[in-house]
């Protein structure tokens, strides 16, 4: 099948994430550098989890002085959130329904946005709060790498994802762009994977002490 | 692919078929959505009790943390579906060793 | 029409090369460029050599012989012996496996312009206030107090590089999994293959943890973060782990596609199948598997606790059964085979003696207990120099030989060949067999001189001698290498006439895609196989038609240029420099916006059509 055809509704694929070579090199090379990244998550996770509460004094707050309940709570929703927002719009590109993908797309990277002002907000509380800076301490350094490589990743989601609808706008879909929209939501949950560890392990491990 | 085209001679009853696959796959995403909120709502709210000790509550939350990651891979991520033999090595591979990592780190370092 | 086939003036090749997607031409760049890194790192060695030649030298002074250790370990190990193999993994795995091309071209591209940019960032240091000098290892109790910009000229290098390899890697996995030719199935694979495809997987589990460790000593240096710094509650230790996470696998990513080389010269020399397979194929799995579970025997000393140290000891000598499979192996490959001594198969000999010394030592070394008494001296100098120098440069020697005629369509000349074998092998265990007994007198690794009367003195002597040796064995080779070019007298298909495997089916050097029509595999050593019925080529496994190729790209070269500029703003940022932040969003703003162009302009690549495959010549298959 070549990627550039025309397709409509009939002709349309099963599984137009992996109906061209390209796709399926695309889709599998991806999946390897997820299994990368894993590794690169847990690197992290691991030097975190030695540094946890890490304090040159007892002047600098601990994790079970810093973190809340429901400020994690709510980032927690929006991200799984977005993921389901993400599963409805691929649901919607394996019908060959555009515009419906789109706009899921669209949601996906709201609350996307939603996630990331809302850390933001937390960063700028810990420093301001309680003194709790990327340089006051191992701890503070190992917490704000961890959570901001995963805050990285949502970033560069977002930047792609929208890169992604901006090109696609006005040609709809084809089988060179729908491995690429397919692939990017792949990222996007892989992102909320690392954050289901991130919230147990770093923030309700953290409160627990 | 679990919804590849069946080689009946109507295109339409194919497509109608896929179609309902589709439907039937998205229902299962969304009760498995509605299953990682509740799993959410239970983590959240055993450390928001203050009733439990820690050494029930990391064991519980992590074991809620994996069943998450689990309906994540195989239903959001499709994992489910056939074609992702290599894949799912390369993925279980890396969270193996990532375990290791992190048992390595939690239990040898410590000065 | 013969457009692709044109001469083209200089100006016309570089710009080629700059840009090219082509595995083979990107290969010749590997090549190139990790020869280039690998003479650095030799001079680098040669004056450590001299300077420890005679006792109390001054030939260079202690802080200088510090960046040169520490420059040879790292230029050896990440911009040499990696990019070569990579250079004979991009020129012959994808022919192996009866591949058009690889996987994803772009990608390979810019993994080789990432390492290039990295490597040349690393070795600027010399000239701009100083080189790493706290060893390859940089273990960060040393690293984050050195002075200057060594270190960072090391962490932001490193990382560059290091992304590159990574690219490299999954693209080799994904072309290997995806793109084997119609009847190339996993046991069919040759081994170089299979040992590309495990190093490959290695390569994509070890350098994350790597990139996680130069970044946190990156934001120990150059941001004020505290990983490292004890008394703000840091931990030196981390770094010493996520270093070995990534450098113990690092080894055997260097070790298997050495073993995969040799394999190949052994049976096609032996003429004759590889002996046990698919033991080999499972040998070489097992070790890249448990080379991700030993990593804490560099730290034996470290006080991990005898538990810990008795596991890691453990795993550690476990390695030696899989390696201990594949050398019999090896030698019941040449038992009964018909062996014919080229010079390829003269380093497959000197490899195995070589490489076993290497193997015993290293369960010596293993022996948590007794490594308390070898550590640090160069008794592990010598151990591991025999198993990188002793298995991974003979190889690479090897390799050149064995591949140069599929590579550049020239046969190097077998006499110096033989001679460089020698020159280099005489050398190789003159310098490094002493060095056993040194570590044992007590002589201790990294110190920049010695006294007199301590009885290191003819010892040391031996081994300097033997660096010269090993030198001339390298110039002769360099010789070579211009004499054949020179003399350009150009090969067949098949040079060695006892070719197995599919990349001796096909012209040398190759078409730029490869195989006319995709042949048809039938077994292992498939071309042995249509060989011995007799046949002259491959079978085809489809009819002339239309190929697709990928088109050339300048993006790689931009994006890994901007990691090359943002890398000083983020080193000079320290300075309090005020161009320092605008060049790093400058660099950072390059790199992300080639990212953008290569993503939103469509790039589908062109077709050969069938009427110009049938006009050209030579190309069967």
């Amino acid at each position: 099948m070549q990627a550039e055809e025309k397709l409509t509704y009939e002709t349309w694929p099963a599984s137009p994430e992996k109906s061209t070579l390209e796709a399926k090199n695309k889709f599998l090379g991806f999946w390897l550098f997820l299994g990368g990244e894993t590794v690169l998550f847990a690197s992290l996770f691991a030097t975190y989890l030695s540094l946890k509460d890490k304090v040159p004094d007892s002047t600098h707050h601990l994790a079970k002085d810093i973190f809340s309940v429901p400020l994690t709570l709510v980032a927690t929703m929006l991200l799984l959130t977005s993921s389901l927002t993400s599963v409805y719009a691929m649901y919607h590109m394996k019908n060959f329904a555009f515009k419906k993908m789109m706009i899921w797309l669209g949601i996906t990277v709201l609350l996307g946005f939603g996630f990331l002002g809302l850390e933001i907000y937390e960063f700028n509380h810990y420093v301001h709060e309680y003194g709790h800076t990327f340089t006051s301490s191992a701890f503070a350094s190992a917490f704000y790498t961890l959570v901001g490589f995963h805050g990285a990743h949502v970033c560069f989601g977002l930047g792609w994802i929208l890169a992604l609808m901006i090109r696609n706008y006005k040609r709809g879909l084809n089988l060179y762009n729908a491995p690429k929209f397919y692939v990017a939501s792949l990222y996007w949950h892989f992102i909320d994977v690392v954050w289901v560890f991130i919230f147990t392990v770093v923030y309700l491990m953290g409160m627990v002490g | 692919m679990t919804n590849q085209p069946l080689s009946s001679s109507n295109p339409r009853v194919d497509l109608e078929y896929r179609r309902k696959k589709n439907v039937e796959e998205m229902r299962h995403q969304v009760i498995s959505f509605t299953l990682m909120i509740f799993l959410t709502f239970i983590a959240f709210a055993v450390v928001a009790l203050k009733g439990f000790t820690a050494s029930f509550i990391v064991p519980f939350i992590l074991l809620l943390a994996a069943v998450q990651v689990v309906f994540q891979l195989f239903y959001f991520m499709h994992m489910s579906h056939k074609g992702h033999e290599a894949p799912s090595m390369f993925l279980f591979t890396g969270l193996f060793l990532g375990l290791v990592i992190v048992l390595a780190f939690m239990t040898i370092i410590w000065w | 029409m013969s457009t692709y086939a044109q001469k083209k003036g200089f100006g016309a090749t570089v710009w080629d090369y700059l840009t090219t997607v082509d595995h083979k031409k990107i290969a010749i760049l590997y090549l190139i460029a990790g020869g280039l890194f690998f003479l650095i790192g030799g001079l680098e060695a040669v004056f450590i050599r001299i300077q420890l030649a005679v006792p109390n030298n001054d030939f260079v002074s202690a802080g200088a012989f510090n960046e040169i250790i520490t420059m040879h370990g790292t230029t050896m190990i990440f911009l040499a012996a990696m990019p070569l193999l990579f250079a004979f993994m991009n020129a012959v795995m994808p022919l192996q496996i009866g591949a058009r091309d690889v996987a994803f071209p772009f990608v390979n591209a810019l993994g080789f312009w990432l390492f290039f940019f990295g490597g040349i960032f690393l070795n600027l240091s010399w000239f701009l206030g100083g080189a790493p000098d706290a060893g390859w290892t940089s273990y960060a109790s040393l690293a984050i107090h050195s002075k200057g910009h060594g270190v960072d000229f090391y962490v932001l290098g490193l990382q560059i590089s290091g992304f590159g390899t990574l690219m490299g890697g999954i693209n080799f996995l994904v072309t290997i999994i995806n793109m084997r030719a119609p009847g190339m199935t996993y046991m069919r694979m040759p081994l170089f293959t299979w040992s590309t495809f495990v190093a490959s997987a290695m390569i994509l589990f070890a350098f994350p943890p790597l990139t996680v460790g130069l970044t946190l000593m990156m934001f120990d240096r150059l941001f004020g973060a505290n990983f490292f710094e004890v008394a703000m509650g840091g931990n030196t230790i981390i770094w010493e782990h996520l270093f070995w996470v990534f450098g113990h696998p690092e080894v055997y990513i260097l070790i298997l596609p050495a073993f995969g080389i040799f394999s190949e010269i052994f049976s096609t020399f032996s003429r004759k199948r590889l002996f046990g397979y698919s033991s080999m194929v499972f040998a070489t799995v097992l070790i890249g598997f448990l080379g991700f579970m030993v990593w804490a025997h560099h730290m034996f000393t470290t006080g991990l606790g005898p538990v810990a140290n008795a596991i890691f000891a453990v795993a550690t000598m476990a390695i030696g059964v899989p390696t201990g499979i594949k050398i019999f192996n090896w030698l019941f490959t040449m038992w009964g085979g018909s062996v014919k001594f080229t010079t390829p198969m003269y380093y497959a000999f000197g490899f195995i003696p070589s490489f076993v010394c290497g193997g015993v030592t290293g369960v010596m070394v293993a022996t948590a207990a007794a490594d308390y008494q070898y550590h640090d001296t160069y008794f592990v100098v010598a151990h591991f120099h025999y198993v990188i120098v002793g298995g991974v440069v003979l190889a690479l020697l090897a390799g050149t030989h064995y591949w140069w005629p599929k590579m550049f369509g020239t046969m190097l000349n077998e006499t110096l060949g033989k001679i460089t074998f020698w020159l280099f092998f005489i050398g190789f265990h003159l310098t490094f067999f002493i060095q056993h007994f040194l570590g044992l007198w007590g002589m201790p690794r990294r110190v920049f001189t010695f006294l007199p009367g301590q009885g290191f003195d003819a010892a040391n002597m031996v081994s300097s001698v033997g660096a010269a040796f090993m030198s001339a064995g390298v110039i002769l080779l360099l010789l070579n290498i211009v004499v054949t070019q020179v003399k350009n007298v150009k090969v067949g298909n098949d040079p060695w006439e006892d070719g197995r495997t599919l990349e001796w089916a096909i012209p040398s050097p190759p078409p730029f895609y490869n195989f006319k029509q995709l042949p048809l595999v039938r077994g292992l050593d498939a071309l042995w196989l249509e060989k011995m019925e007799g046949k002259k080529g491959m079978t085809p496994a489809e009819p002339l038609g239309d190929i697709h190729m990928p088109n050339a790209s300048f993006i790689p070269f931009m994006i890994s240029l901007g990691l090359f500029i943002a890398a000083f703003g983020a080193m000079y940022h320290v300075n309090d420099k005020p161009w320092a932040i605008p060049v790093l969003i400058l660099g950072l703003a390059v790199t992300f916006g080639s990212m953008l162009v290569r993503s939103l302009k469509d790039d589908h690549g062109f077709h050969i059509h069938k009427e110009e495959l049938q006009d050209e010549k030579g190309a069967e298959a």
